[in-house]
C-alpha cells in the first residue's frame, strides 16, 4: 500500500516531464521522480520497530534497518544535486540565446 | 505508521501543487516543500544520514532553481494536439501503475527486509572498519569505490556547470560572428 503511495509520486513526475512544455517543469518533474525512487529504496530497507544502524556500547545489535540502501542513496541524493545544477545551467544557456523556457519554440527557432 | 501515510500524502499533495500552479517561483517553492517532508519521512524510517543529507541538499537545490527563474516568468501556453498528447500520456501512466503494482506483489513485505547482504556488515562492520555508524562504513569501506565513482560523476557535473556559466571567451566568439554579419 505505502508502495503504491510512492510509486504515485513516480507517476506524477513521469506525467510532468511528459506533458509540460515549460523547461524548468520539465526540471521539477525529474526532481520529484529522483525523490520518489530515494524514498522508494528507504522504504525497501525498512524494518518493523527497527533501530537505526548506528551501534552503541551498552545495548547489543538486535534490529537494526538495513543500512546497505541507506548508504546507496546517501550517494544518489548527492549526484542528484549536480545533474539538477547541471539541469539548470543548461536551461538558463538556452533562456539567454532564445529568450524563452517554451520547448516548442525553442524547436522552431533552431538556431 | 499512519505519520509515514499523512507524510507521503502531502507530498503527493506538494507535487501535484508544483506541476499544475502557473508561476514558476512557486512550483519550485512547491518542490522545496515535497522535498524537506521526504526529509522528515527519512527520519521516521529510521536514516538519519540520509535524513540530513536531503536536508542540505535541498536547500541547495532551491537556491539554484531560484536562481534560475528569478524574473523569468512566461505565460504557459497549452495549445497544439492538447487531447491525443493527453490521451497517450494517461493510457501509458495507466499501463504503468497496472503492471508496476502486480509486481509490487512480489517485494517482501513492507517492514520486513530480507538483508542477505547486510547482515555481513552489522555483524562485521565494527570489527572491520571500526566505525560506530554502519552507514558510514558501508560507504568509507565496504562499498568505497561506488563512492570514487560518485566524486567522479559530481566532478564532471560541476565542471560541466561552471563551462556552461562562465562568461569568459564567449562574448568575443558572439561579437565576432557579429562583425562578420554585418
Amino acid at each position: 500500500m505505502i508502495y503504491l503511495l510512492c510509486l504515485v509520486l513516480f507517476s506524477l513526475g513521469v506525467y510532468c516531464v511528459l506533458r509540460k512544455r515549460n523547461i524548468i517543469k520539465i526540471i521539477v518533474g525529474i526532481i520529484i521522480i529522483e525523490y520518489a525512487v530515494n524514498l522508494f529504496f528507504i522504504l525497501v530497507a525498512y524494518r518493523e520497530k527497527g533501530r537505526a544502524p548506528i551501534l552503541s556500547s551498552q545495548t547489543p545489535i538486535l534490529n537494526m534497518v538495513d543500512p546497505l540502501p541507506q548508504a546507496l542513496v546517501l550517494t544518489a541524493i548527492v549526484i542528484g544535486l549536480a545533474t539538477t545544477a547541471l539541469l539548470a545551467a543548461i536551461a538558463m544557456r538556452i533562456y539567454e540565446k532564445y529568450g524563452t523556457f517554451d520547448i516548442t519554440k525553442i524547436r522552431e527557432l533552431r538556431g | 505508521m499512519i505519520e509515514l501515510y499523512i507524510l507521503l500524502i502531502f507530498m503527493i499533495i506538494g507535487a501535484i501543487v508544483a506541476i499544475e500552479v502557473k508561476d514558476l517561483l512557486s512550483s519550485v517553492v512547491a518542490v522545496g516543500a515535497v522535498g524537506l517532508g521526504l526529509s522528515i519521512a527519512f527520519l521516521i524510517l529510521k536514516a538519519p544520514d540520509v535524513a540530513i543529507t536531503q536536508l542540505v541538499v535541498e536547500i541547495l537545490c532551491l537556491i539554484i532553481l531560484i536562481r534560475a527563474t528569478l524574473k523569468k516568468d512566461l505565460p504557459f501556453s497549452t495549445s497544439g494536439r492538447w487531447f491525443f498528447n493527453s490521451l497517450i500520456t494517461a493510457g501509458f501512466l495507466t499501463i504503468f501503475l497496472f503492471m508496476a503494482a502486480e509486481a509490487l506483489q512480489q517485494l517482501p513485505k513492507f517492514g520486513q527486509p530480507i538483508m542477505r547482504v547486510a547482515s555481513t556488515y552489522l555483524q562485521q562492520g565494527l570489527s572491520e572498519t571500526g566505525a560506530a555508524n554502519l552507514v558510514s562504513s558501508v560507504i568509507l569501506d565496504f562499498r568505497a569505490y561506488d563512492t570514487l565513482g560518485e566524486a567522479t560523476v559530481l566532478f564532471t557535473a560541476v565542471i560541466g556547470v561552471l563551462t556552461l556559466v562562465r562568461r569568459i571567451g564567449r562574448k568575443k566568439i558572439g561579437e565576432k560572428v557579429k562583425a562578420e554579419d554585418e
